[in-house]
């Protein structure tokens, strides 16, 4: 007797739950992955692809299908790579060689004397950052560049440079002291 | 307010240093001889920087303006002298950073002409924000280091209630003397300034706090309260200790409340201006001058005669040493600032400008002692006047934990160099905690940036979309038109061949039967032939 009481009342209780946890799933749904949107916003915005993804948020889609590690953004480098071991709670992990150097903010300019005016940087921008039409001179708005080189493949007389952003005293940075690791030992 | 006089209270930790002030107060001040040439940065304050309003060929007028701003916190700058404005480029300026930065370079041509002045001599007669905005145009920024426009700070807002305006003659950093000096030698215009901030923000007290070992100048301005006979202005004389002259730390002292740590002293009633400050206030409005000069200490034991100069804004510092004597044969290190919260400069072909309170020359030869790891021993928490953890925050500052030193409250820390000063292991603890700071801010610059490609990239990406939408659209519009007329005709043909083909038929037919009439015809002929 006692064994059929005790399947009833979770028979009860689960079907409640079930209803509950059904409901609140429709109820509460959330279009997109809040996940990605977190990665995202760690996310440089550069759109340069040189994770390997074609921009940001599908590298950051990359990363939470697991199929990406976190150390393939070099513009954001080792801020970014810190910041999202935090945020997902992965190990740190070492940049590639190559990107190891701290990244070094650049813009491009393009020689305004070589644009033919063929557009193709144009369509190449992520974030609309230059300014033409077609048969007219092409020129860079410097404010929103992000530096991701992406109009430079495309550029069929090689009229886009790049040069570096130069520090100026209000987004100069004082330098971590040296370690004192390298300190003699007391 | 109700304070019984001379009640003070105390500051967590802070240090007694050695002041040595002395070796520069032996002198009055003097002035400095005219320079030649003039470097004036456009940017000397904290906020926006102003728009250049001459160019290159230009003559100016002492006094006039050379920059202007239409954003709120900023200041102009005036050119010191009369002369040419002969270079108009990056050059460097006196910043830790050592970069250049955009000035203005005039050639004296040795008149020192003014241009025309506009002196109020009543102040009372105007209305605090007419008084505000003739401080704004006179470019006065706070004198005391920070550089602070002052016409933004004597503005604390509608809501603000400002009842105390502390005046910070304190300088307890060791060295410095010229805020000393300008109290000893131009007292009465101090009074005066005091006097105008006090109406322009309506405080009832004004408090001149001056540290014990400033006897001169304590009783310098005694003496012309007491000529003047003002009771709402009071001199408090406080105990060295550093850094008493910190706005928090000071405020504490005189009036044992606590300015909020994300707050201004204007939350709690208050308002602290340095006499510097003060004077320029005056002589921007009793007088009419911009700020285009002030008092420079130059002292140190590297330096000849160290002594204060009063100095027109943009002269190189080379030209002070030189008028000071020149240097030692042993000196080593130039500082701008003090000891304790000063910064090395490369080189002396920089200019004065308005924040330059000393010049110190130092002549130590030792090498700086090699730093050891932290023992965690916590004096530096013992001494640091902002109660903070400073050894978690060089912990923290080290390995990069930029969220977590925020939460111990690292930019309340006011880089006094206390703790550096006391730690057994020499760590450069203040060099942490400004890596850490400005790491945050351009963390904070890259956020803002990063979010707007972003806004800008979905944009693209939305418009793309769009355009690629409506290219389908108008394809397939074109398609189901296209296939709609070619529907249209199949049918129409369908029908002209059926309604076409009973004619045709029948002229075929018709065509046939007159052939066969024809054959018929002539078969008959034919036979009518045979026949005959």
């Amino acid at each position: 007797m006692s064994i059929l009481v005790a399947i009833i009342t979770l028979t009860v209780i689960s079907t409640i739950f079930g209803v509950l946890l059904g409901y609140t799933s429709v109820k509460f749904h959330v279009e997109g992955d809040p996940i990605v949107d977190k990665i995202d916003a760690l996310l440089p915005q550069t759109q340069c692809g040189q994770c390997t993804y074609p921009g940001c948020r599908p590298y950051a889609e990359a990363i939470t299908s697991g199929e990406a590690g976190i150390n393939q953004c070099p513009p954001g480098g080792e801020a970014t790579m810190l910041a999202l071991s935090d945020l997902l709670g992965i190990e740190p992990v070492a940049l590639d060689e190559e990107h190891a150097d701290e990244p070094q903010k650049t813009v491009v300019y393009i020689d305004e004397q070589i644009c033919i005016g063929c557009t193709l940087c144009i369509q190449a921008c992520p974030v609309d950052a230059i300014l033409g039409a077609a048969k007219q001179m092409h020129t860079i708005i410097e404010n929103e560049c992000t530096g991701c080189d992406l109009c430079i493949p495309p550029c069929p007389v090689d009229c886009i440079h790049i040069k570096t952003v130069k520090p100026e005293q209000d987004t100069w940075r004082w330098s971590l002291p040296a370690s004192t690791e390298t300190a003699p030992k007391a | 307010m109700t304070r019984s006089s001379q009640q003070l209270w105390h500051f967590h930790g802070g240090l007694k240093l050695d002041s040595n002030k002395a070796m520069s107060t032996r002198t009055p001040i003097i002035k400095a001889s005219l320079p030649e040439r003039l470097v004036l940065p456009v940017q000397q304050h904290i906020g926006e920087a102003g728009q250049l309003l001459v160019k290159v060929g230009d003559k100016v007028l002492k006094g006039q303006a050379v920059t202007e701003s239409s954003e709120y916190i900023s200041a102009p700058v005036h050119a010191p002298t009369s002369g040419t404005v002969v270079e108009i480029g990056e050059f460097p300026t006196p910043h830790p950073s050592g970069l250049n930065t955009l000035c203005i370079v005039i050639e004296s041509d040795g008149e020192d002409e003014w241009i025309e002045l506009k002196p109020t001599l009543y102040p009372n007669t105007k209305s605090p924000s007419e008084l505000r905005q003739l401080i704004r145009q006179a470019g006065i920024v706070g004198l005391g280091g920070a550089a602070f426009p002052t016409s933004v700070k004597v503005n604390p807002g509608p809501k603000a209630h400002i009842e105390t305006l502390i005046i910070n003659g304190v300088e307890c950093e060791p060295y410095i003397s010229c805020d000393d000096m300008l109290m000893r030698e131009y007292a009465e215009e101090l009074i005066s300034g005091c006097s105008i901030i006090q109406y322009i923000v309506s405080a009832t007290h004004c408090l001149i706090a001056i540290e014990d070992n400033k006897p001169e100048a304590i009783q310098a301005i005694k003496t012309v309260i007491k000529e003047k006979a003002l009771h709402t202005i009071e001199v408090v004389c406080i105990p060295t200790l550093y850094p008493t002259g910190g706005e928090k730390q000071l405020i504490k002292v005189l009036t044992h409340k606590e300015v909020p740590s994300d707050g201004f002293p204007s939350d709690i009633g208050l308002l602290v201006q340095n006499v510097g400050t003060a004077v320029a206030v005056h002589k921007a409005i009793v007088l009419g001058e911009p700020l285009i000069s002030r008092i420079v200490t130059i002292t140190g034991n590297g330096v000849q005669q160290p002594q204060n100069i009063e100095v027109l804004i943009g002269t190189l510092i080379s030209e002070l040493i030189k008028q000071s004597g020149g240097y030692h044969e042993d000196a080593s290190k130039l500082i701008m600032g003090g000891p304790m919260m000063g910064f090395t400069l490369q080189t002396d072909h920089l200019p004065v400008i308005k924040g330059s309170n000393c010049i110190l020359v130092e002549n130590t030869q030792a090498e700086a002692p090699a730093t050891m790891p932290c023992i965690r021993c916590s004096a530096c928490a013992t001494v640091c006047p902002a109660q903070l953890l400073p050894q978690q925050l060089y912990w923290m500052a080290s390995s990069k934990k930029f969220d977590l030193i925020q939460d111990y409250h690292l930019f309340d820390c006011i880089e006094c160099g206390c703790c550096a000063q006391v730690c057994p292991s020499q760590i450069p603890l203040v060099q942490y905690y400004r890596f850490a700071k400005t790491e945050i801010w351009n963390q904070e610059r890259d956020k803002i940036k990063s979010d707007h490609a972003r806004v800008r990239h979905d944009f693209r990406q939305a418009r793309l979309d769009k355009e690629k939408k409506e290219r389908a659209e108008k394809l397939r519009k074109k398609k189901e038109l296209l296939e709609k007329k070619k529907m249209a005709e199949t049918a129409a043909k369908k029908e002209d061949t059926e309604t076409e083909i009973d004619p045709k038929k029948s002229a075929i037919e018709a065509a046939m039967k007159r052939v066969q009439k024809k054959k018929e015809a002539k078969l008959a002929s034919d036979e009518n032939v045979n026949e005959k």
